[in-house]
């Protein structure tokens, strides 16, 4: 092994570092944003943008309390598989300019199979808790990954389809490459509606993978007192919140690389250092946006649906849509 | 091949119960196979110590027995003694008394349909719901000085009267709910969410309601016209044909279930602010309370030997009191009734064949009030264990009593 391998070993790993606590810290702070943005909303003052990091620290110095019917190890484990494999995500991610940590040793597809992984963790933490609410709510939140699977994996195809089409040369599913090339501008009228129609999908899907009303059937907290992470607590409780924050910001900047890669550095004429400051802090705006339309919006507006609701919602209507979209692109590209 | 259910367990402290309650259920995947209702978590004795106290101690009492129903628990509670003592109201304490019933009808639908949007997920309209009710909190303050305890009423009529300067204020209540009435019922009745979770769930038929002797808008939203304000006008209300109000006036169709209990409280909403408008327009001068010294009520009560039985349209259906004057300061026997002990039993049918997910606004569609409903709980001296009596014990001790009293 050469010095210069192992030098840039050393800097992917501080990078991991890095970027993983730049993601906790700033999923934390947009949480803070949405519960302000949604109690503005709902006629209340709201608490303070800080108020998700205190809540991490006082449940981090909490008692971590274990029931008696769960499997100790498992019932542990599932919060650590939750938070390490939504942080995985990130190094995959690319940040304006930035390109993603670990670009080029993964794509978009991997990113989907990671997606699925802190519900997974969360599953098999809500089936040992032994606690009839937590089964109920892991058994909803099984349904629901089975439901949002198909539009969300049709709207990453159809892009990295039409992409494929466009840029025969590059390697499609790559996040770098979805993030160098909008589809907005590769395709003609009809791709345009395609186009449209797969961002509307993929937005109905976010607050589901983020299990937000009017999604929230696994954790339902009428219902089921919090569903699948009603035994949880202190450490374990906080770790979760953490994977939330996280999954958060994955979800966002998934729309955002997908549908609105712009940057605007170009605009000022800027290069260098400060080119990537502005991007990297425009992509952060974006995200807000993003999570204002896709989560918090919706979920001050509307009630939360039965688990057959939700799972109809996903399967009918927003997979035609998704599909009706991929048709779209499809046909744009037959035709132009 | 026999299903594999399992139980759940809810209450007696769950978030989509404001009260202390236990439900068992039996559950098949999402869908309600068994249904076990479990009260006696608020038991605090309260009839027994109204039977310690003196009439007019136990009207505070009696206000206290829910925070909710302040004015129609004391309300029933003075007609019950008025019906014993054979004392009439003067007309002007009579209407202060139905405004200030009406001013509660106001603030308890709107805090139910808050409470109901909450139990649906949809916390926007709890919010919004709720700083709409606040206004009607503040009129109930400027009328009696407080929000919630109102202590308006004595046996006889009313203990304040109900100036210029506060009719206005209640004309102002009224002219803001009536500006803000078309949102709420935009928010609830066009919704579609709000109507996903509330059409075809928790039906309670008609028949059944009528053999589970369902009252209040619980049985109206099933299509019984009941409703005691009408049938048996007392007060006010006499003067003032109030009609029953069914789901089929908005919808043209009664089907019995959440969406149609949410449609009657609305209109209710809309009825109440008619009622209050008309007492205010007819509030008729002289006398608010029948004896204004309190030592020579009580005196009048302690020669008193009857029975009165007194009854109310409460927001959640018809409050029944009954007590029983022995010509002492205490009376021998007081016993409250209210609206949630008979819908309780309108549970079962409602639930049977729902989802988990249906569980908690089933439940609060009825609006129940547990701290008025548990009227009783039989503990094991010895062991300390709660027990469940049957109809055939409750029987047994019926006889075994009257072979007692009975010489």
């Amino acid at each position: 092994m050469t010095a210069t391998s192992l030098f840039v070993i050393i800097g992917k790993i501080m990078g991991a570092i890095i970027i993983a606590f730049l993601g906790v810290v700033i999923g934390l702070f947009y949480k803070g944003i949405d519960r302000k943005l949604a109690a503005r909303m709902q006629a209340r003052v709201g608490p303070p943008i800080r108020q998700p990091f205190l809540d991490f620290f006082k449940l981090m110095i909490k008692e971590n309390i274990v029931p008696q019917n769960a499997v100790p190890w498992i019932f542990n484990g599932a919060p650590i598989l939750s938070l390490v494999t939504s942080i995985t995500i990130l190094f995959y991610l690319p940040v304006g300019n930035i390109p993603p940590l670990l670009s080029g040793y993964g794509d978009i597809i991997l990113i989907i199979y990671l997606l699925t992984l802190p519900a997974v963790g969360m599953i098999i933490g809500g089936f040992v808790s032994g606690s009839p609410y937590a089964s109920v709510g892991a058994q909803r939140e099984m349904v629901m990954m089975m439901s949002y699977e198909l539009p969300l994996v049709t709207t990453v195809i159809a892009l990295g389809w039409k992409l494929s089409q466009v840029y025969p040369q590059s390697n499609v599913f790559s996040l770098a490459t979805m993030n160098a090339h909008p589809i907005w501008e590769s395709v003609g009228p009809f791709g345009f509606i395609g186009a449209i129609l797969l961002f509307f999908a993929l937005a109905i899907v976010t607050p589901g993978e983020l299990s937000k009303i009017p999604f929230d059937a696994p954790e339902a907290e009428t219902e089921l007192a919090g569903g699948l992470l009603v035994e949880y607590s202190g450490r374990n409780l906080a770790l979760f919140e953490l994977t939330d924050a996280v999954k958060m910001i994955v979800m966002t900047s998934l729309t955002v690389i997908l549908f609105f890669p712009y940057n605007i550095a170009h605009l000022f004429a800027l290069n260098g250092v400060f080119a990537f400051i502005i991007d990297s802090l425009f992509f952060f705006v974006k995200l807000v946006l993003v999570m204002f339309f896709e989560v918090t919006f919706i979920r001050v507006a509307a009630a939360r649906l039965k688990i057959d609701q939700v799972s109809y919602a996903y399967w009918v209507p927003i997979s035609l849509i998704g599909l009706l979209g991929l048709t779209f692109i499809v046909l744009d590209t037959i035709i132009v | 091949m026999s299903k594999m259910t399992y139980s759940v367990p809810i209450g007696p402290v769950h978030p989509s119960l404001k009260e202390p309650m236990t439900f068992n259920f039996k559950i098949y995947g999402e869908h309600i196979e068994e249904v076990c209702l479990a009260p006696g978590d608020n038991h605090r004795g309260i009839e027994f110590m109204g039977m310690q106290r003196n009439p007019v101690q136990i009207i505070y009492l009696a206000e206290r027995i829910c925070g909710i129903c302040s004015a129609s628990h004391p309300f029933a509670f003075c007609k019950a003694v008025e019906n014993a003592a054979g004392i009439e109201v003067p007309e002007r304490g009579q209407y202060i008394r139905v405004i200030i019933a009406e001013l509660e009808r106001i603030h308890s639908h709107i805090l139910w349909a808050g409470v109901a949007a909450h139990e649906l997920g949809f916390d926007s309209v709890l919010y919004l719901s709720w700083k709409a009710r606040e206004v009607v909190l503040d009129t109930l303050e400027i009328l009696s000085g407080n929000r919630i305890n109102y202590g308006i009423f004595m046996i006889g009529g009313v203990r304040r009267d109900i100036s210029t300067e506060q009719v206005s204020a209640i004309r102002k209540t009224i002219n803001y709910y009536r500006e803000v009435y078309g949102k709420i019922e935009d928010i609830f009745l066009n919704d579609p969410t709000i109507a996903l979770r509330t059409k075809k769930v928790g039906i309670l038929t008609e028949e059944d309601a009528l053999r589970l002797c369902a009252v209040g808008p619980t049985a109206r939203a099933s299509g019984i016209k009941k409703d005691v304000r009408q049938d048996q006008p007392y007060s006010a209300y006499a003067d003032l044909k109030v009609k029953a109000i069914t789901p089929d006036v908005f919808t043209g169709e009664v089907n019995g279930d959440v969406y149609d209990r949410i449609v009657v409280r609305l209109l209710e909403l809309v009825q109440s602010l008619e009622i209050i408008e008309q007492c205010l327009d007819n509030l008729p001068s002289g006398e608010i309370v029948a004896e204004k010294k309190l030592v020579k009520l009580l005196n009048q009560l302690k020669r008193v030997k009857g029975r009165g039985v007194g009854r109310h349209e409460a927001p959640r259906g018809e409050c029944i009191h009954s007590v029983k004057l022995e010509e002492a300061e205490t009376p021998e026997v007081w016993k409250a009734r209210a609206p949630t002990y008979n819908n309780l039993m309108t549970w079962v049918p409602m639930l049977l064949g729902q989802q988990i997910a249906d569980i908690p606004i089933v439940i609060a569609s009825i609006d129940p009030c547990i701290a008025c409903m548990d009227r009783v709980t039989i503990l094991n001296k010895d062991t300390g264990q709660k027990n469940v009596l049957t109809k055939k014990d409750l029987h047994e001790l019926s006889v075994q009593k009257t072979r007692r009293i009975t010489p």
